[in-house]
């Protein structure tokens, strides 16, 4: 900041003065409940994985084959034009191990989020976790096959396949 | 390209950057416009303009905040615009405001970022999560910190990185905060410190990460001949460039930010610079981690894919380097809240081209520098060029 | 691509149901801190002037949008006021009728140039008008919070 300027606003508070009201405050929980719908391509993703299998959409301009699908190409601005089914297994493009839930509670078991290149596509990847395996063991561009749900607990979610698991070479 | 006038910074101000305030959202917007103003000796009257960016309405948790915070930020029966592209703002609403500008429609402007992110509870990383698809990922209960994670191991694969030589620059921005009167988090710390901290989303550990900050911050911008007229020293704009990927970031190799190359190619051309490394004298590149700082220096073609670590390791990025990185300290030190981050940025361009920024100063007379904003689902990159 | 079938309620649709987990504190700020604080221990409105353009504002605030400058002139008001606008609701936020209609009125306080949005009570719904003159009742100090609902509501003057 500029040598000539002498003090900066900015009052501090902790949390303790939330916390016991030091401060006046208001307190507001929006009970916004939220029902997302699926849309044309994911609505058929989903219903593919229900019956245990992995769906994408080929662009045949650019011939990207694309998932999660999506029924246009974004490169091309155009709609695509087939559904592909592809295979369940895939390599690791990039993976990370997590000691914290979504509300950032520490766990003890550490996941193993990753971006899985499915088999069959250039570039499409799809967030999912590895599973059976040690964290310290997991490779880049290890090779994983998905372990799915038996059909009569799938419920047509990304989750009806448990986590993909390294293939033994 | 045909631009119609010069734009150029008059004046600069900000708040200090904490975990929380007592100011409301309005009253951070008025002290940092109120400092911009006075620093240039404008009255509210001489703004013609008021461009304002401010991330989502969640984390201050009031619907239209752009609305809300008109009074505060100066914009009371003016022709106002609010703009947003996550954390990318802060340098996108200069560029906005570069816009009304250079268009010829006004001849001054005024840019405010604000942000609350106190207000948000438990944390405001809770207002985050439909970040995620909520069909396709949130189902597998991700934590925010995944995403970067994921990015920064990548990162670190396709370069060979060793974690060391990424802590080195959360240990180098919290000291050059030291030196800054807003800072959050200034503090002094070794490379062994980070490599020790607790480990969230392995690569991502606390020390790399930036807080959450309450702040605003805020510049007055003006065309050429008013500038001349209101300050001996403008700072001018000569290049911006904003481009955004895809939100389908698993379809992407998040080793290279091939979204900040294009924003940067954007405001380098129109700047006329040809070789950056050469002709940028230093830059405040997005640092929300501490890999980002490296990960966008090379985005920003300041240097070679793979060889940003190489020379933070070897001390070129530091205040007194041969390229000076994040002099004010950066969100590792100065703080993160969110739109003001990138604003607060662009103000230390703005105050070390003027030599006036005290003991940040980078020394050896600096006259051209670049400022980058990220954010959104690593998807956008926000560039401005600054010439003394 | 058009539209394949026709579907009349969302929930026939693949769905995933959700919400945002969040949980908002708002602090009162600089100026509405001291505000709520003089109707919390003093039953008393405080507004504040623009020494600029002479405008009273209420509630206050730390700056006048209309100058920018930054306010400091703290000024007690009396707490009555005229009505400027008003409405009766008959129906709550989940749509069931109220056993006594709601009367919401926005209140130009006396001593300052904007209104603040209250409630009237006292006053059958076919009395209140434009104009009427109104007076701030508090709730016992007990009961006060430190909130604008300390005030509990305005009734007519000469009551």
């Amino acid at each position: 900041m500029s040598v000539r300027i002498k003090g900066y606003a900015g009052t501090p508070l902790r949390e303790e003065d939330l916390k016991q009201r030091k401060v006046l405050l208001v307190s507001y929980w929006p009970k916004a409940k939220y029902i997302w719908s699926a849309g044309i391509a994911i609505g058929r993703y989903l219903t593919e994985l229900k019956s245990g299998r992995i769906v994408g959409r080929q662009c045949n301009k650019c011939g990207r084959i694309v998932v999660p699908p999506r029924m246009f190409c974004e490169w091309c601005f155009r709609p695509n034009d087939s559904w592909v089914i592809l295979k369940d297994s895939g390599v690791v493009n990039t993976f990370s191990i997590s000691h914290i839930t979504a509300d950032a509670t520490r766990i003890k078991e550490p996941l193993i989020p990753a971006v899985i290149q499915i088999d069959g596509t250039t570039d499409a990847g799809i967030l999912h976790l590895v599973g059976e395996t040690d964290p310290k063991d997991v490779r880049f561009g290890m090779k994983v096959q998905a372990l799915w749900k038996p059909p009569e607990e799938r419920t047509g979610s990304v989750t009806d396949i448990k986590y993909f698991k390294p293939i033994e070479r | 390209m045909f631009i119609k006038k010069r734009v150029a910074v008059v004046g600069a101000g900000m708040t200090k950057f904490m975990r929380r305030a007592q100011e409301t959202g309005k009253e951070l917007a008025y002290e940092a416009a109120r400092m911009a103003l006075d620093s240039c000796g404008l009255r509210i009257e001489d703004i013609e303009c008021v461009t304002m960016g401010s991330a989502p309405d969640a984390f201050d948790g009031i619907h239209m905040k752009g609305e809300y915070l008109i009074d505060g930020a100066g914009a009371w029966r003016k022709p106002y615009m609010r703009n947003y592209v996550g954390g990318g703002t802060g340098v996108f609403a200069p560029i906005h405001g570069w816009q009304h500008v250079a268009s010829g429609l006004f001849d001054t402007c005024l840019v405010v970022c604000e942000e609350k992110m106190s207000s948000c509870h438990p944390h405001p990383q809770a207002a985050f999560l439909t970040i995620f698809d909520n069909l396709t990922e949130r189902p597998l209960g991700p934590n925010l910190v995944w995403i970067f994670a994921l990015e920064m191991h990548r990162y670190m694969h396709v370069h060979n990185i060793p974690k060391e030589k990424i802590a080195v620059v959360s240990v180098k921005n919290k000291k050059n905060a030291m030196d800054h009167p807003c800072a959050q988090l200034p503090q002094k710390i070794t490379v062994e410190d980070v490599l020790n901290s607790e480990t969230l989303v392995w690569p991502v550990q606390r020390l790399d990460i930036s807080p959450t900050s309450d702040g605003a911050a805020a510049v007055v911008l003006a065309s050429e001949d008013m500038a001349k007229k209101i300050t001996d020293s403008p700072v001018w704009i000569d290049g911006v460039g904003w481009n955004l990927d895809t939100a389908y970031w698993t379809n992407r190799d998040l080793y290279y930010p091939q979204y900040v190359e294009n924003a940067a190619r954007m405001a380098y051309q129109m700047a006329g610079i040809k070789n950056p490394r050469e002709e940028i004298d230093f830059a405040e590149p997005y640092d929300p981690f501490d890999y980002k700082e490296l990960h966008h220096m090379e985005g920003l073609m300041l240097c070679k894919k793979g060889e940003a670590p190489n020379l933070a390791w070897e001390g070129v990025t530091q205040r007194d380097g041969n390229l000076p990185i994040c002099p004010s300290g950066g969100l590792l030190g100065v703080g993160n809240p969110i739109a003001a981050a990138g604003l607060m940025k662009i103000c230390e361009l703005f105050w070390q081209l003027r030599r006036e920024a005290g003991k940040r100063q980078v020394p050896r007379d600096p006259r051209t520098a670049v400022a980058q904003a990220w954010g959104d689902l690593m998807q956008v990159g926000t560039v401005v060029v600054m010439r003394a | 691509m058009g539209l394949t079938e026709r579907i009349r309620s969302p929930m026939d649709m693949v769905h995933v149901e959700g919400e945002m987990p969040v949980n908002y504190l708002y602090t009162a700020g600089v100026a509405g801190e001291r505000f709520l604080r003089e109707i919390k221990e003093n039953a008393k409105i405080l507004g504040i002037k623009c020494r600029r353009c002479n405008t009273v504002h209420v509630p206050p605030k730390i700056y006048c949008e209309r100058c920018f400058e930054r306010l400091d002139e703290w000024v007690e008001l009396t707490g009555e006021g005229q009505v400027e606008a008003f409405t009766t609701c008959h129906f709550d936020h989940d749509g069931s009728r109220l056993a006594e209609p709601d009367i919401l009125a926005a209140i130009r306080l006396a001593g300052a140039n904007e209104s603040i949005v209250h409630r009237i009570k006292r006053a059958p719904a076919e009395d209140v008008h434009i104009g009427m003159n109104v007076k701030a009742v508090f709730r016992e100090k007990k009961d006060r919070v430190g909130s604008i609902l300390d005030i509990d509501h305005f009734k007519p003057s000469a009551l």
